[in-house]
């Protein structure tokens, strides 16, 4: 779906202090419904930070910031409830099976028995998971369990879904399936907002912020990104933005 | 031809009902930079702890300049630098102190190998006071990559390196291995990044336990069996679609903004391609025929069946 005008995440002034140091300096940009958002930066320029945030995982030092039409600071379980998150090392519990992960996050987000059932049941067929069923997440491969961590964050169909480096470490092949779960989550309505160090991913964006050091240094389509750097690709961009020396955090 | 640093023959590691290596042979030579290119769960770091002698091996056996993994465990510790995939140094050391540590328990001092990691320990120096716990990812790489070099080692392992840094990050690490290289140190490398491959002098394509090829990365991407077009279209979600649909095509992969279709030789006109592409009312179409990069011919091994188990 073509992103609307309508904004679903507005942040504005957006500070972030851990006692002397500045995670988040000012950080002022808005997301449109049903946008594929990429969030990129160096490692340690304050993207984790701000996804907490948005995902009302911690308080800003200062700022306003309304996420799916609610206030961060006043409404935040209505925030937890109209969002997704997923992360590359953490969302499914090993020691449950593809079922039962299911049902313990769709009760999580507030889902009846009837409802979990079957939306359990149209998510696994549409991943050709129904013969796994049963089986423990520790024993399917990586790329599935990728696949399956993204439809469970979205079985409550939220309006934002937060990705955290999903297809890190994942197949290539895997890798563009994934993207191609991510189209049509988009296609379907649901504002997509993801990191990834895959500058190739960055492409399949619609609109793309780069952070250095707690700061946005650049925010717009790639296309716009690639000639406003005179950069043949994001990969480019990136490498002319990011900064260079290291600070220690 | 090099001679032999590394040898590695019908290697296998079962897991309980995981084949984590099946039937692995290669050889590395002396000086090499030799990568191992494949996702996770590909068996990188199960054959990296095997050739460090952390780990036996269930059947085959491998040598490591000249040393057997399990005979001369001990010989190969000392001539071996390690970098595992965790950060493994000691959290509540200083930055110094690590360094200190690993100089000690190899019997050597920073100041008698400085020179060997004085370009890549002068960029920390600076916070040498600092807890290791404490450091940032990139300087937390620094450091572990100092401590396995500190000993001057003749080979050197490195398990994934670059996972989870950033593109500038990982530009200056492979720099960093470039120079090393220059000194003369056999150096195996593991990666879940395509473009990186590009950067060894030979690499072994891994998935599944399974080495598909190994070879130069120009004999890779020279040995790809189909031909390529990169197509661009304004709408990328509904091109992938169109595209799957379209007579004589073998596969399509997005790449950034444009697709890559593979197809056999004479199978596809790029005159007939493009009008169907307008008519499906996609602007702006261009097609090019193109070269296959690592990452096509990683996805179209992947597509090949694996042989049958014995």
């Amino acid at each position: 779906m073509p992103a609307t005008t309508e904004n679903i995440i507005t942040v504005r002034n957006l500070v972030k202090r851990f006692g002397s140091f500045v995670a988040n300096d000012h950080l002022t940009f808005e997301v449109k419904k049903g946008e594929i958002f990429g969030f990129l930066g160096a490692n340690g320029a304050g993207k984790t930070t701000t996804i907490k945030i948005l995902c009302g995982l911690s308080y800003p030092t200062s700022g306003e910031l309304s996420i799916a039409g609610f206030d961060i600071y006043t409404q935040r379980e209505k925030v937890k409830k109209n969002i997704g998150y997923m992360s590359q090392r953490f969302s499914l519990y090993d020691d449950l099976t593809v079922y039962e992960n299911i049902r313990f996050y769709g009760g999580i987000y507030g889902l009846g028995k009837k409802e979990i059932d079957s939306r359990a049941h149209a998510l696994m067929q549409r991943l050709g998971f129904e013969t796994s069923r049963n089986k423990l997440i520790r024993d399917i491969p990586l790329g599935w369990k990728q696949k399956l961590a993204f439809s469970v964050a979205i079985v409550h169909n939220p309006k934002i879904v937060f990705l955290d480096e999903p297809t890190g470490g994942v197949d290539p092949i895997t890798r563009r399936q994934f993207w191609d779960m991510i189209f049509e989550a988009a296609h379907d309505g649901i504002t997509v907002f993801v990191t990834t160090h895959y500058m190739d991913e960055a492409e399949y964006c619609d609109r793309v912020s780069i952070m250095t050091d707690g700061r946005i240094a650049a925010l717009d389509t790639p296309d716009n990104l690639k000639r406003q750097f005179n950069a043949p690709s994001m990969n480019d961009v990136f490498v002319k933005l990011a900064r260079r020396e290291e600070k220690p955090i | 031809m090099h001679s032999v640093s590394v040898h590695a023959e019908n290697l296998t590691k079962r897991f309980g009902e995981t084949l984590a290596l099946d039937n692995i042979s290669f050889d590395v030579g002396k000086g090499e930079l030799f990568g191992f290119i494949g996702p996770d769960g590909a068996g990188k770091t199960t054959l990296f702890r095997i050739l460090t002698t952390l780990l036996l091996t269930d059947t085959g056996s491998c040598t490591v300049e000249g040393f057997d993994v399990v005979k001369n465990y001990k010989n190969i510790r000392n001539i071996c630098g390690y970098m595992p995939g965790k950060f493994s140094l000691y959290q509540d050391l200083t930055v110094e102190e690590n360094l200190n540590f690993f100089a000690t328990i190899f019997g050597t001092t920073i100041r008698e190998n400085y020179d060997l990691i004085k370009d890549i320990y002068q960029q920390i120096e600076p916070f040498k006071t600092r807890k290791a716990g404490k450091l940032s990812g990139g300087m937390k790489q620094k450091l572990a990559l100092s401590c396995a070099l500190i000993h001057k080692p003749d080979v050197l392992f490195l398990d994934e390196p670059t996972t989870g840094v950033d593109a500038v990050s990982r530009l200056e690490f492979w720099e960093m291995l470039k120079r090393l290289k220059s000194v003369g140190i056999t150096i195996l490398v593991s990666t879940p990044y395509m473009d990186e491959a590009s950067l060894c002098d030979r690499v072994a394509l891994m998935q599944d336990g399974r080495i598909m090829s190994i070879s130069t990365p120009r004999e890779v991407t020279g040995n790809y069996p189909l031909n390529l077009l990169s197509v661009k279209a304004g709408d990328i979600y509904n091109l992938l679609g169109e595209l799957r649909d379209y007579p004589g095509v073998y596969s399509v992969y997005a790449f950034g903004q444009s697709a890559h279709v593979a197809f056999r030789d004479g199978d596809i006109d790029k005159g007939n391609l493009s009008e169907f592409l307008i008519k499906k009312n996609h602007t702006s179409v261009e097609i090019t025929a193109i070269k296959a990069n690592i990452e096509d011919c990683f996805m179209e091994l992947m597509n090949v069946p694996s042989p049958a188990p014995l």
